[in-house]
């Protein structure tokens, strides 16, 4: 199979076209595992995973949490407060102490941008990024494809806008890179202040007003407004970007067709998205979250095991 | 050739009358395949028991990838399919279809995965050819055909859906 995954899942923008299909494609059958009475396979029974979240996070780590927990895989999380890293520790120190302890797999959330990247290089187990800075955070990016697949039944062709802070947004690049290669067009909107500076050279349409991407998309990927770039000075107030950057139920009752909307969460209720939105009929953001345990329970399942050297010693009894 | 288009209806029509008599009528019934091809295999077995006894049997299909054994070591990773089961199974008597015993791992996957979901009151094995080769206590209750097979040799099911015609082979390991 040529789409097989290598070592680590660092982004989305190494990946080919095929290997996001084979993502997509194994996260499928997934999906039902979490439907049984017995939510757990024991495809990863004797792995350990450990869980490296030096910012915080809830949905992602327990996301992926269950979906380790689901493959029967054991798992340690480790959070930077409260660890050996707030005595100072390096990230690879940090990480070649825990491998010390015979450990498979390290998923890890960084400030850093490519801090995923960088501990790949140093340890043997396998990477999975869930999260690195500004830079991707591919498994989010995964689960906004397989939901956007569930609801148009293909990404090619489909018109896919992301609104908000994409300067600050990992999900925003992963988005881009992941869409693109799988034929979607993407377009962002949002206020000069958080758009990147080189965002013509990613491909990408650029709206500077709401209603021109609400007319223009099949489906909208609402960010979340970082509150505290608003301090830092990125936009006036809070009530004046929902005011110009808001996706409210009147701008989306003037759309030509129904827009599907995605948010990555946390939000921020009346900020970035209104309530009427965010729990109206076309709002997939809880089947966003239910996708993101197959999407994790695919990516543990295809870079777990498969050590080629001992294929051979197995080839025998398919039967 | 082990058995044509025509030998493996005779076969199936033969074997899906045993599950019947081994059941002692159609109550209670599950037939579930195991992917890929004993999905179909299974799909012909309650067909032709809805032929002889006018019941519509419920089925199923299992795939086993998540509980092999041998996972660890074989790579890059196999594809896993759908896994898809009519309601509960617990109390009923559950086939599992597939079309060829060999080791009998699959069959031991099979078992576990079955477990999970429920606690049967029988579990029934149909399979369309018995190779032999066993390397776990794992025995059928229902045999299309039993060969001898080498252990080189190979034995394929051929199903139309997948592989546009129906018929069972003996590939021997010098001709591999």
């Amino acid at each position: 199979m040529t789409a097989a995954l290598g070592k680590d899942l660092l982004g989305l923008e190494p990946l080919t076209g095929e290997q996001i299909q084979l993502i997509l494609d194994t996260a499928e059958p997934f999906k039902e595992i979490s439907e049984r009475a017995i939510k757990k396979v024991p495809t990863l029974r004797g792995s350990t995973i450990v869980n490296l979240f030096f910012e915080n996070s809830t949905r992602t780590r327990i996301s992926f949490e269950f979906a380790e927990k689901r493959l029967s895989a054991d798992t340690v999380n480790v959070a930077a407060s409260g660890s050996s890293v707030a005595k100072g520790e390096t990230l690879v120190d940090t990480a070649r102490n825990l491998e010390a302890m015979r450990i498979d797999m390290v998923v890890i959330r960084h400030g850093a941008s490519g801090a995923a990247k960088f501990l790949a290089e140093r340890i043997e187990s396998n990477v999975i990024n869930a999260g690195d800075g500004t830079h991707e955070h591919p498994t989010q990016a995964l689960l906004d494809m397989l939901t956007l697949r569930d609801n148009f039944k293909k990404l090619a062709g489909l018109k896919v806008c992301i609104c908000g802070d994409v300067l600050h947004s990992r999900v925003a690049r992963s988005n881009i890179w992941g869409l693109q290669k799988m034929g979607a067009e993407v377009a962002v909107c949002g206020p000069r202040s958080l758009l990147p500076n080189a965002i013509d050279q990613m491909g990408v349409t650029v709206f500077s007003r709401i209603e021109e991407a609400i007319e223009w998309a099949d489906a909208l990927n609402i960010l979340r407004l970082q509150l505290e770039r608003m301090t830092a000075g990125y936009i006036p107030s809070l009530r004046e970007y929902n005011r110009v950057f808001g996706v409210t139920r009147e701008r989306l009752e003037r759309a030509p067709k129904d827009i599907l909307i995605l948010h990555p969460g946390p939000m921020n209720r009346g900020v970035e998205i209104d309530s009427d939105v965010a729990d109206g009929p076309h709002s997939v953001i809880l089947p966003q979250v239910t996708n993101g345990v197959a999407i994790r329970m695919a990516i543990l399942y295809l870079l777990a095991g498969g050590k080629p050297e001992l294929a051979e010693a197995a080839k025998s009894g398919a039967n | 050739m082990l058995l044509d288009a025509r030998a493996i209806e005779r076969t199936l029509r033969r074997m899906a009358g045993s599950v019947v008599e081994m059941n002692g009528g159609t109550d209670n019934l599950v037939i579930v395949g195991i992917q890929r091809r004993g999905v179909q295999l299974a799909q012909r077995i309650v067909s032709y028991i809805h032929d002889a006894e006018g019941k519509e049997l419920p089925q199923g299909a299992l795939d086993i990838t998540l509980y092999r054994d041998d996972l660890q070591t074989v790579g890059p990773r196999p594809v896993v399919g759908a896994t898809t089961l009519p309601g509960s199974i617990d109390g009923k008597c559950v086939v599992i279809v597939d079309d060829v015993l060999y080791t009998g791992r699959t069959i031991r996957a099979a078992l576990d995965e079955l477990a999970d979901f429920g606690r049967p009151a029988r579990i029934m094995l149909a399979v369309l050819i018995d190779r032999g080769g066993r390397e776990l206590p794992i025995q059928p209750d229902v045999v299309g055909k039993k060969v001898d097979a080498k252990s080189g040799d190979r034995v394929d099911v051929l199903v139309d859906d997948l592989d546009g015609e129906w018929g069972a082979v003996l590939v021997p390991a010098a001709s591999q």
